[in-house]
Order: C-alpha cells, then sequence, then structure tokens
C-alpha cells in the first residue's frame, strides 16, 4: 500500500499547505546574494531524478518503439541490430491476452481487497474514536503491526497457513468435520491474496483514517448529543462525511497498489502451481521482460500500464476534487 | 488538522465509567486477526522438521534453538549476511534519503523561485510510475554501466524518496520560521550555514520520520533486488527469504528455515516499530507514506 498526500487530492494537505507551503515565504526583496540557494539544494533530488526516474521512463519508451532484427543465422557481432518497430510492440500489448487477463484478474483481485480493507480501516477507526474502549491502544497498535511485516514475509507466513499440512485453520475445520477448501485452487486464491493485502494495509488506513476523526472538533459531538444524536447517528452523519476525503485518498492509492501487486503472487508461486507467470500484470511484464527476454515487448506493456496507471490517477483526482469541493459547499 | 505536533494524542477524558463493550470486542478481534499470523510463526518456529508436518500447528515444539542454529550454519551463515545486507541498504538508502529530502524539501518549502511549484509536482508524479516501468529500464541502464548485481544498483535507486521531498516540505514551512532565516542572511550567515546549522536541527523530527519511513520501504522492498541482484551474498533478506522458499518447494526441509528466518527477520523491524511508535506521531504518518 503506498499513501501519500498529492497536492490537490485530499483536504489532508490541507493543514500544513494552508499555513506554509502555499504561502511559503514573504515576498522578499531580490537581491543578488542566495537567489540560486534554492537551485543548489535541489540539485541532488533533480540529479537522482532525472537518472532514477526520468531516464529509465524515456529509455523504456525508446525500447518500446524498437525491436530487435537478426541478421543471417544471428550469430557474431552486428547479427543482431535494434530497429525502429513504431507501435508494433504496442499493438502486441493489446492482442496478447496474458496481460489482458492479468489486468482483468488484477481488477477482480481490487474488487475484494479495496472495499474489504477501506470498509475495515473505517470500522476500527471509528471503534478506536468511540470513547471508552478498552485496551485501546494495544488493539490499535495490534492491527497497525503488520505493515512492519514485510511484503514476502506475509506471504511466506499466510502461504503456510493456507497449506492444509500445517495450517490451524485446516486443524480445526478437520476436527470440525467440516469440508476443507482449496486455498489456492482458481476462485479460492483471490480469496487468499486479497486476504493477505487486506491484512497488511488495513492498520496503515486505519491510522490516516483515525487521524481525520481526532482531527474534528469536539464542540461538534457535544452539539451533536445536545441534540440527541446516538454514537451511531454521529458516525453515519457526522463523522464519515468528514473522514471521506482521507477515504478518497487511501483509496486512490488503493487502486495504484492493486495495479502493481507483485510480492505476494510471487511468492505464493513457491507454494503451488494455481498462481500463474502472468497473474498479475507486474508479473506479467517481469515474465516477458525477463522470462521471455523481450525486453523490447515488455516495456511497451510497460509504458501501457504506466500510462493506465496516469490516467486513472488523474480521473480519481479531478472526481475527488469536485467530489470535495461539493462537499465542502 | 496540524500534522506537525509530535506529542502523543491524550486520551479524552471519560465522563462515565462503562466500557463501551460493541467497539471493545470489534478491535480486540480485528487484533486477534492481525496477530495470528504472527502467533503461527512464533510458534511454527519452535518445531522441528517432523514437528512440524505431525503435531498441531498452534502447540510449541521443541526445536527453536536447533532452527536457529541451523538457520545460522546454512551456506556458512548466509543469512546473517542478508540480514547484514538489508541494514545497509535500508540504512545508509534511509540516511542518504534524509539527507537529500532535507535539502530538497528546504528549497521548495522555504524558498519562492521559478519552477518551484513545476518541480514539486514533477517529483510527485514520480510516484505514479508502477515500480516495474521504472525496475526494468533501470537495471537495463545499471547493466550498461557494469553496475548490475553491485551494491550501488539496490542503494542508488533506494535514495530519491518523493515522500521525503514531500513531507520536509511541509515540516519546514511550518517548523521553520521565515523571520529567523531572514535575521541569520541579515547577520551575514552563508545559505549553507543557515541551513545546516539552523534549518536543519529545526526539521530533525521530520528528517527523523523521513528516515524511518524510508528504511521500513526499503528494508520491504523486493522488486528491485528481485530485478537487480543474481549474487546471493549481495541479497537483502526479503529475496534471501524468497529465494530459500523457493527452494523449499523442492526441499521441504528447508521450510522449518524460512518459517524461523521469516520471525527472526521480522523482529528488528517490530522492535524499531515498537521503540519509534511511542514518539510518532500519528498526525505526521498521515501526512505520509507507506512507500
Amino acid at each position: 500500500m503506498t499513501t501519500t498526500p498529492l497536492e490537490g487530492s485530499g483536504r489532508l494537505t490541507a493543514g500544513p499547505l494552508a499555513d506554509g507551503a502555499t504561502s511559503p515565504v514573504r515576498p522578499r526583496r531580490p537581491r543578488r546574494r542566495g537567489r540560486s540557494a534554492p537551485y543548489w539544494f535541489l540539485v541532488p533530488t533533480l540529479t537522482l531524478f532525472a537518472a532514477f526516474t526520468v531516464v529509465p521512463i524515456g529509455y523504456a519508451i525508446w525500447l518500446s518503439l524498437h525491436k530487435v532484427q537478426v541478421k543471417g543465422a544471428g550469430l557474431g557481432r552486428g547479427a543482431r541490430a535494434e530497429v525502429w518497430n513504431g507501435i508494433g510492440n504496442y499493438a502486441d500489448v493489446f492482442e496478447n491476452s496474458e496481460f489482458g487477463h492479468s489486468i482483468l484478474r488484477a481488477f477482480g483481485y481490487g474488487l475484494i481487497v479495496i472495499p474489504t480493507m477501506l470498509g475495515l480501516a473505517l470500522v476500527f477507526a471509528l471503534m478506536l474514536d468511540t470513547p471508552l474502549v478498552r485496551g485501546a491502544s494495544f488493539t490499535r497498535l495490534a492491527i497497525f503491526l503488520p505493515y512492519a511485516v514485510p511484503g514476502i514475509i506475509a506471504a511466506v507466513m499466510w502461504g503456510f497457513l493456507y497449506l492444509p499440512d500445517v495450517s490451524p485453520f485446516y486443524y480445526v475445520l478437520r476436527e470440525l468435520g467440516l469440508p476443507q477448501p482449496d486455498l489456492f485452487d482458481g476462485g479460492n486464491l483471490y480469496l487468499s491474496l486479497a486476504n493477505i493485502a487486506v491484512w497488511g494495509g488495513t492498520g496503515f488506513n486505519m491510522i490516516v483514517i483515525y487521524t481525520a476523526l481526532r482531527a474534528i472538533p469536539q464542540e461538534i459531538y457535544e452539539a451533536a448529543k445536545i441534540d440527541g444524536a446516538s454514537n451511531l447517528k454521529i458516525a453515519l452523519r457526522i463523522k464519515i462525511p468528514i473522514v471521506m476525503p482521507s477515504l478518497v485518498l487511501t483509496f486512490f492509492f488503493s487502486v495504484i497498489a492493486t495495479l502493481q501487486v507483485f510480492t505476494e503472487p510471487k511468492t505464493l508461486r513457491t507454494l503451488t502451481n494455481g498462481v500463474s507467470n502472468s497473474w498479475s500484470p507486474l508479473l506479467a511484464i517481469y515474465d516477458s521482460a525477463f522470462g521471455r527476454s523481450d525486453i523490447y515487448g515488455a516495456s511497451a506493456t510497460a509504458v501501457v500500464l504506466a500510462g493506465a496507471t496516469f490516467l486513472l490517477s488523474f480521473t480519481l483526482l479531478r472526481i475527488s476534487d469536485r467530489f470535495t469541493r461539493e462537499d465542502k459547499a | 488538522m496540524t500534522p506537525l505536533t509530535l506529542t502523543a494524542t491524550t486520551d479524552r477524558p471519560s465522563r462515565a465509567k462503562r466500557t463501551a463493550w460493541i467497539p471493545t470486542l470489534v478491535m480486540a478481534i480485528g487484533a486477534l486477526y492481525c496477530l495470528i499470523p504472527v502467533a503461527w510463526v512464533v510458534m511454527a518456529s519452535t518445531k522441528n522438521r517432523s514437528e512440524l508436518f505431525s503435531t498441531f500447528t498452534m502447540s510449541p515444539g521443541s526445536g527453536f534453538m536447533d532452527n536457529v542454529s541451523q538457520l545460522s550454519s546454512y551456506r556458512d551463515g548466509i543469512y546473517w549476511q542478508w540480514m547484514g545486507n538489508s541494514a545497509f541498504y535500508a540504512g545508509a538508502g534511509a540516511l542518504l534519503s534524509a539527507a537529500v529530502s532535507a535539502a530538497g524539501g528546504y528549497a521548495l518549502g522555504r524558498f519562492a523561485f521559478r519552477g518551484r511549484e513545476f518541480v514539486f509536482k514533477l517529483i510527485l508524479a514520480g510516484v505514479l510510475v508502477p515500480g516495474i516501468v521504472l525496475a526494468v529500464p533501470q537495471y537495463l541502464l545499471m547493466s550498461k554501466m557494469g553496475l548490475a548485481d553491485s551494491y550501488w544498483s539496490m542503494l542508488l535507486p533506494s535514495i530519491l524518496s518523493p515522500y521525503g521531498v514531500y513531507l520536509v516540505r511541509i515540516y519546514a514551512s511550518a517548523a521553520v520560521p521565515a523571520e529567523l532565516l531572514e535575521a541569520a542572511r541579515m547577520d551575514g550567515a552563508s545559505e549553507w550555514r543557515i541551513f545546516s546549522r539552523i534549518a536543519v536541527p529545526m526539521m530533525m523530527p521530520g528528517l527523523v520520520t523521513v528516515f524511518l519511513f524510508q528504511f521500513v520501504g526499503i528494508w520491504n522492498n523486493f522488486l528491485l533486488p528481485y530485478v537487480m541482484l543474481a549474487d546471493d551474498t549481495k541479497f537483502p533478506i526479503t529475496l534471501g527469504l524468497y529465494t530459500l522458499m523457493a527452494q523449499g518447494a523442492s526441499q521441504p526441509a528447508l521450510y522449518t528455515l524460512v518459517i524461523t528466518g521469516c520471525l527472526l527477520a521480522v523482529i528488528p523491524l517490530i522492535a524499531l516499530f515498537l521503540v519509534i511508535q511511542r514518539f510518532w506521531s500519528l498526525d505526521l504518518l498521515s501526512g505520509s507514506v507507506k512507500a
């Protein structure tokens, strides 16, 4: 899960930016000395950004428009040459059903993960925000704890818990004489993978939403209480609308994280053949780049995925902007 | 919202003494769900090879110390080499990341200059680029420079943190008073001196946060080492455990090592986590990121 407020992406940024960054410095009299200072301070950032983001993206685009042409027997120097392929690789991406299927799988997976994870995060945050909850600091910490567990280790742990021979769940099912589903089987695999993501991401999102709840002035609740509102009503009518921008934000980053799922299916692959080599979009790209050594096709696929991510992001940002503006009015 | 308070949020004064049972129960179930895999890994790591597949999964076994010593001696202690590599990648990477973010975020938060907003948005847009879109060409470029499969190939791409720059920008504009910088300039201090002697100490809590986020982010990263590294003596712990797990498919005897390895690998992070959450502001967290 990746979460950061982008500009205009949610009201989370409103506080700090309002009293700081949007009006950063009082207009200064132009002075000769020190005017270049900000540029110098930005040199490391921009150098790294150019070297590890801009250049690789440019290179990926370049690669995506080329292909290898093998001359003669394909042996010796100069036998393999990179030649212009135009949109050929892109045409292949859209014809390649493997990638299309991986996108569909990611969509199905996201459809399970995102509502479950954010729903749970919201419920936990609301519960946490109720007065008189016992052991709140312990349970809050326990739910947040999976954040500290690397995705690969989470996948290993859950992977074993899905294995009938070592899993306590299967033990309980056996003892109770209940049917024992194959958790790596086609449809169940979605649930198994989704569960790992929900386990890992709920706590973090809970904290984001909870923080937004804590920022609500207590007087609002006092007033609502005087008007005779129940805790449930306060939650539904006051708290949820107020944390909506945080929910939109966590939704936004969950969507991006869904498109980028890689570690968990990769790890479960070591336990079952049920996960294909191209289960998620990133696995598909990795497989075509390094498994099948088709870096040109892989680059085109990666560019398509990046383009789709940007498009989706801007659409979501626009929707959320309109949404929060209406919310304010 | 005041994202910059670093004090722990105090509990609200309770009026009535009775417990809210439903919320307490819901939270307890949530905590149980989150702790089950951890409890399982603790239990499973105490089992020897035969116990793992034969005894009840949640009962303790008799082989914890054996498992640890077998893990330590596996391929001449490569496990500890992986832990050391992770500590190096995460420690050095996060330190450099905090330094770069400090300078970049300070420039964006405390100076008005041409192109400021453009630079800021450009860097934030970098967040949206899927990891593999960068990893594949990064690997190819690194290979061309002869840096693939080196410590550099892991370290260099981990330094720039758009979130770090973003956080420091917020922090600098809120916690470093413009008047103070102005006064220092009047006194003839150089911009570098103002930055290093005044701004950096004032931004320190923010920089610690950047360091911690980046540390966790690099420690947990799997894709980058998976793409960049081939020599397993350079692997971080995530990739090391993955390869061990992958070998376990043909040698199930390795599973006990994987499980013990997972437990030992999580301990430092959880310890770090317990220490920092005491002063880690929840507010800051929400203005921030899980990388």
